[in-house]
Order: C-alpha cells, then structure tokens, then sequence
C-alpha cells in the first residue's frame, strides 16, 4: 500500500467519525438534584489564609515548604499536599483592593466541583465520580490506575498527582466529605467555610448559593449588605459591609455547564486565572464522539473494512505490492 | 558625662540615678535607640543649662492625654516630667488662674522666642471663626495661630489634635479640625490615640532634647517608631488569625482561650500603632485593649476610630503586596519524583527483587530438604 492511500483513507475515515460523532453529542449534564457548593467572594476575602490553613488539617496535609523556611505554609499552587491555596493578581503599584488597575485582588483555587467534570469524563475506570446526589466531585484511589488523565482532563488544574510519593495518588478538594471526613454528610460544611471569618468562602446548596451571587450583584455600589458566614442554610451569624462594584459574572453559572464552586468579583475572571470556557462542556463533546465513535463497535467494524478495502485492493495474488 | 552634677541632679528630682538612668534607657529602647543614646539623653536632660520650655494648649477635648501623661507609672515620672521640662503653661496643670497666667505665657513665649516647644491637646473648632471654645476672650483658634507662629517645633498630643478626634466625625458642628489642618505650612508632629500612650510623647519629647529634631515622620507625621506598624503585625493574638481561630462572641471558649478578636470587629489590621509592644499603665502582662480581650477601636487612626462601627471588619492591610501570595499563574514546581522518593523506590524495587532471590532459595532449599528426608 502506498503511503498516499494510506493518509487518504485514513483521513476518509477520520472526516466520518469526526461528523457522525459532533452531530450526536450529548447534552451538558444538570446540576446533581441536592447539589451542594460553595461561593467564594474575592471583594470579601482579606487574605487571611485560615481557610489555606483550616484545610491542611481537615485533610491532614503538611505545610509546603520553601527555602528552609518552615514557620509558614508557602505553597504557590494546588498540589499533591495542597487542596486549596489563595492567590494574588496585581497591577501597578498594587495599592487598591479590588481594583483592576493599580490593585490587587484574591483569588481561592481549590476544586470548582464542576457539573460536567472533565476528569470524570476522561477517567478510563471509576476512580473519578460525580456524587450522584450532592455532585461532589470525589476521588477512589481503589479504583484509579494512576494513568493521570483527570490532570490534564481538567480546565482548572485541579486534580494533582503525588508526584514525591512512589506510591502517589491523585489529590483533589472532595467538599471535606471523602471517607473519614465526612463532614457534609454529618450536616457540617466544609472547613474553609468554617474558619472564613469575613464569609468570603460560603457554603450551601448550589441554588441557593447562586439566588446570594445574584443578590450581591444586584446591590449598588456602597450599599450596606448584611454577609452572612459559615453555611448559607444556616449561618451563624453575619456581618455588614458597603457593597463594592461587582463585575456582572457568576462564574460557574455556565462556564462549561457550570460548577457547584461559584466565584463573583470586582475583577474580570480572566484576569484571575480563569480559563476562557464556553458554556459547553468539553466533557459532552468529548462523550459524543467517543461513544458514537463505539457504539456496537460499529465505526470501528466499518473503518476496519474500509481499510481492508483498500489494502486488498493493493495487494497483488501473490502476496506482494502491486 | 556631668558627673559632678549628679548629687544636685538627684536633690532636683527627687529620683536616685539608678532610676534615672532606667528611665532615659526605657525612653531609648521606645524611640528604638541604643544604650548610648540613652546615656547621652540622660546628659541631655541634666546637662541643660535651661530646660526647655513648654507651651500647651487645650482646645475641644476630654483632657484624656494629659490624664495618660499623668498615670505613667514609672517611678518619679510625674516629677521628672516637671522637671524635666519647664511647663510654662497648662490649664490642667497650672496652679495661677486667670490673667496671671496669661500674662505669664505671653511673657514667656515672648522670652523664649523660636525656642519654646508647643504642644497642642485637643481639636480646635473652625466654624463661626471658632467661637465654640474660647479661653481669656481669644478663640481657640486664634491661640493655636499664635503660639504655633514661634514654636520650635509643635506635637499633637492625642486624635483630637492630630486629626480633629470624635468630635471632628459624623455631623462635626463645630467644624472642629486637628492642629495639622489650622497650622497650614507648619509641621506638627501628630501623637493620634485615644488616649495616647505617654510614653511615645515622653520619647519624642526626649528626642527633641537630646538631639535638637524631630524623630523621623511618616506621611501623616507621625513619629515612625511609634506608628511605623500596624496593630496587627505585633498582636500578640496574631498567631490566631493566621490559623483561623477566632472568638466568635464576647465569652465563649475562642474568647476565652484569647483567640483573634478580629470576627469581633478588631481594628488591629488597620490601624497604624504600638500599644502591643507598649501597653498601657506600666502593669505589664498585656494591659492594653487586644491584650485584655476586647477588639482594637482603631483610636489612633484617622477614618477607622469614631468612624466605623464598633464590629464591623476591619480592612486587612497587612497583606499589600507583594507580600507571600503565590501570583496567579504561579505553579508548584512538578519536578517528578524527588532523589529522596527515586531512592526509597529503588530500595522497594530491590527488596522485592531481593525477596523474590531469598524466597526461590527457600523454595528450591525446602525441595532439597524434603528430597534428602525422602532419601
């Protein structure tokens, strides 16, 4: 066979599945029915880092440590020792608080527990799983092979691979509710929200979590609002404070068929790290290709015969190339 | 050092040397001088051939700065204040009334002319020509413009004086403003708080006389070494905060237990002071607000004390940046497996090896053992 019937027909085959595939992609997934998340307000966050600090002993991390320096956590992103970090954006003299120029702003990066999630889509077993009633999204080192798909299946660099440990696993935020926490289930919220003292980090359901997002983005600049901490359910108490000027975004009300985790701020996401998402989730693109593509084995059985085609089409009766 | 001084020094102010130098040393350590500094106040002081003198002045006010200065409890402090400098003026203070004194302040400010130090105490109300506080038929105002035009140098004892304090907040009837905004193109050293701690003004005072100048200012004039940093980054509570552990209420067990005040509405993060490393009254034992389990008020700071509700948050300034925050494009470095993790995989790998090698030779010994009992 030579090398142009090769690509040809390769490319033939290709053009049908990549057509077939889009034309029956499924739908982005709903919210789970009791979907329970967070919302992190970066206006209210002072950059305390108890949250940082209250979720290393939840999940029994240790500090990150940098240049011998040991009295401080100091990690600068998730990792394998790290489920949740604050971080910083700064323009200029980096002076005013939430102010896109000449400012500074924080940011939480922890596991945006995603209604559509990438690393459960691309997982090829079961380690990764959307919790069918609460929609946290959970890891199973039982299950997991270790191929490390989910880190690179995710838009939000969130699942982190133990690399320093011959016996690494995957780490990710599972909402303080994996096997031996279980906080949510025990009627708690996580531990971030706990300790927030300005109630930057919110928990509740997502709905009502999202009707507070768009409450707070209604309120005119200066207007006092009374913040509520801890859990949105039930808060324990709350505190008042002059509204600032929101930017007119929920973030993860749509993006890539949203997330249970929502961020609202003075400043647009991109400028936070947020990456540039529609509100399709690649997760169902993904899925329609691949299980069109699998479906009964059919396009395979019939690329395979197309090839077979070819090839005996180019194959003289002894054997050799004609 | 003037020796021969002493015996007389010591008869002037009632104080042995010992206590004297103590305190000239204390002063030191809170200006943040060394020890030689200290000796060369203590030189400063007896040494003078006149004390300097002083002017002070009370507008709208509470006399709550000169009640501090009063209660510093070091021992003597009264009269070595009194001695120290010559107060030539001070309503709280002076023993005459009425015109005698005023006639002997304006001697006195005649007589030492651009050598008299001024201190103000108090905000002066500016509405209405600044009728609202009048002393020996002259308003307020027009006695701060007038002792303030040939003072060496002008301290502003306390918020009112420095910013125009809690009557200068809210509907300010009176219009009342600090010394800094009637004293246009004059610098006047600010001491804000309320009260203030006495023992920054004793430090700035003995700085002034020791070495002829100010201490150095910020951009609100305020002395550095008093005011150089917030609350927040001394409190003796910040390890709390930083971990999350914060008094919910007034009397439950974070409050108890001294955890962060800051849910509480501490002003600490935003309010430019020294009273954790200063305290109050000389007690020790962290006597001061934070110290004693009730949140910081932010007296000290313009826009924060009087202004702001008592609970609400405080605005963290503590973390402008670039402070330890990773940016947000910053990565954990992912180098793959550390030489630590590589070696102890090795060692896994060559155990199993290793025991793979010991458990055939057991095998193949067993074999050999069972054959030979057969044999």
């Amino acid at each position: 066979m030579k090398r142009r019937d090769f690509l040809k027909a390769a490319a033939g085959g290709a053009a049908v599945l990549c057509t077939g595939g889009a034309a029956q992609a499924r739908e982005n997934l709903q919210p789970a029915p009791q979907a329970v998340g967070m919302l992190f307000d970066s206006t209210l966050c002072v950059g305390c880092k108890a949250c940082v600090s209250k979720c290393k002993e939840v999940n029994g991390m240790p500090p990150v440590i940098r240049d011998g320096q040991v009295q401080f956590d100091s990690a600068s992103d998730l990792s394998g020792d790290t489920l949740n970090v604050i971080k910083i954006y700064k323009d200029g003299t980096a002076k005013v608080k939430d102010s896109e120029v000449d400012g500074f702003a924080f940011e939480k990066r922890s596991c945006m527990h995603c209604v559509n999630p990438g690393c459960v889509s691309v997982c090829p077993v079961t380690a990764m799983r959307r919790d069918p009633a609460t929609g946290i999204v959970t890891y199973h080192a039982d299950a997991c092979i270790g191929c490390r798909n989910c880190t690179v299946g995710c838009p939000y660099n969130v699942p982190q691979f133990e690399y320093d440990n011959p016996f690494g696993q995957i780490q990710k935020c599972q909402m303080c509710n994996q096997a031996g926490v279980e906080r949510i289930d025990n009627g708690q919220m996580t531990g971030c929200a706990e300790v927030c003292p300005t109630g930057a980090t919110l928990f509740g359901t997502r709905e009502a979590l999202m009707e507070e997002a768009k409450r707070r983005l209604a309120l005119k600049p200066g207007e006092i609002y009374n913040y509520p901490r801890g859990d949105l359910g039930k808060p324990y108490n709350s505190h008042e404070k002059a509204a600032p000027e929101y930017k007119q975004h929920v973030w993860g009300e749509k993006e890539a068929g949203g997330t249970n985790v929502l961020h609202i701020s003075s400043i647009p996401f991109d400028k936070l790290g947020m990456p540039p998402l529609g509100e399709r989730s690649a997760a169902s693109i993904a899925e329609g290709v691949q299980h069109t593509l699998y479906s009964y084995l059919a396009l395979p059985a019939v690329a395979l015969a197309g090839l077979t085609y070819v090839v005996r089409r180019n194959t003289d009766d002894d054997g050799g190339e004609s | 050092m003037a020796i021969h001084k002493n015996d007389q020094f010591e008869q002037r102010l009632g104080v042995s040397r010992r206590d004297f130098l103590k305190f000239c040393t204390g002063m030191a350590a809170t200006i943040g001088l060394s020890t030689t500094d200290a000796l060369a106040m203590a030189e400063a002081v007896e040494g003078a051939a006149k004390r300097p003198v002083v002017i002070w002045l009370h507008g709208q006010e509470c006399t709550g700065p000169t009640e501090s200065l009063l209660r510093g409890e070091h021992p003597t402090l009264e009269r070595l204040i009194l001695e120290m400098i010559s107060l030539d003026y001070h309503q709280t203070l002076d023993a005459g009334a009425g015109h005698d004194v005023e006639h002997a302040k304006d001697a006195s400010m005649a007589a030492n002319k651009g050598k008299y130090l001024l201190v103000i105490e108090g905000s002066i109300p500016t509405k209405d020509g600044g009728i609202y506080c009048k002393i020996a038929g002259k308003t307020m105002l027009q006695h701060t413009q007038e002792a303030a035009e040939h003072a060496a140098a002008i301290v502003a004892f306390g918020s009112c004086a420095s910013w125009g304090g809690v009557q200068s907040t809210g509907i300010n009837p009176t219009e009342a403003q600090g010394a800094q905004a009637v004293l246009p193109g004059k610098t006047v050293l600010n001491l804000p708080g309320c009260p203030p701690n006495p023992y920054n003004f004793l430090a700035t005072v003995l700085h002034f006389v020791t070495f002829g100048k100010l201490p150095e200012l910020d951009e609100q004039n305020r002395p550095k070494f008093a005011y150089g940093r917030l609350i927040h980054e001394n409190c003796e509570r910040r390890p709390h905060f930083d971990a999350g552990r914060f008094a919910e209420e007034f009397g439950d067990e974070g409050h108890a237990k001294g955890w962060c005040l800051y849910k509480l509405g501490c002003k600490g993060p935003e309010t430019y002071a020294n009273c954790p490393a200063v305290e109050f009254n000389d007690i020790g034992g962290g006597t001061w607000p934070v110290g004693v389990g009730h949140p910081c008020f932010g007296c000290a700071e313009e826009g924060v004390g009087f202004t702001k509700p008592l609970f609400s948050l405080a605005d963290v300034k503590t973390h402008t940046p670039p402070n330890e925050f990773p940016l947000i494009d910053q990565r954990e470095n992912a180098t793959g497996a550390s030489t630590g993790a590589a070696a102890l995989a090795g060692a896994v790998g060559g155990a199993v090896v290793g025991a793979g090698a010991m458990a055939a030779k057991k095998i193949g010994d067993a074999e050999n053992n069972s054959s030979d009992n057969q044999g």
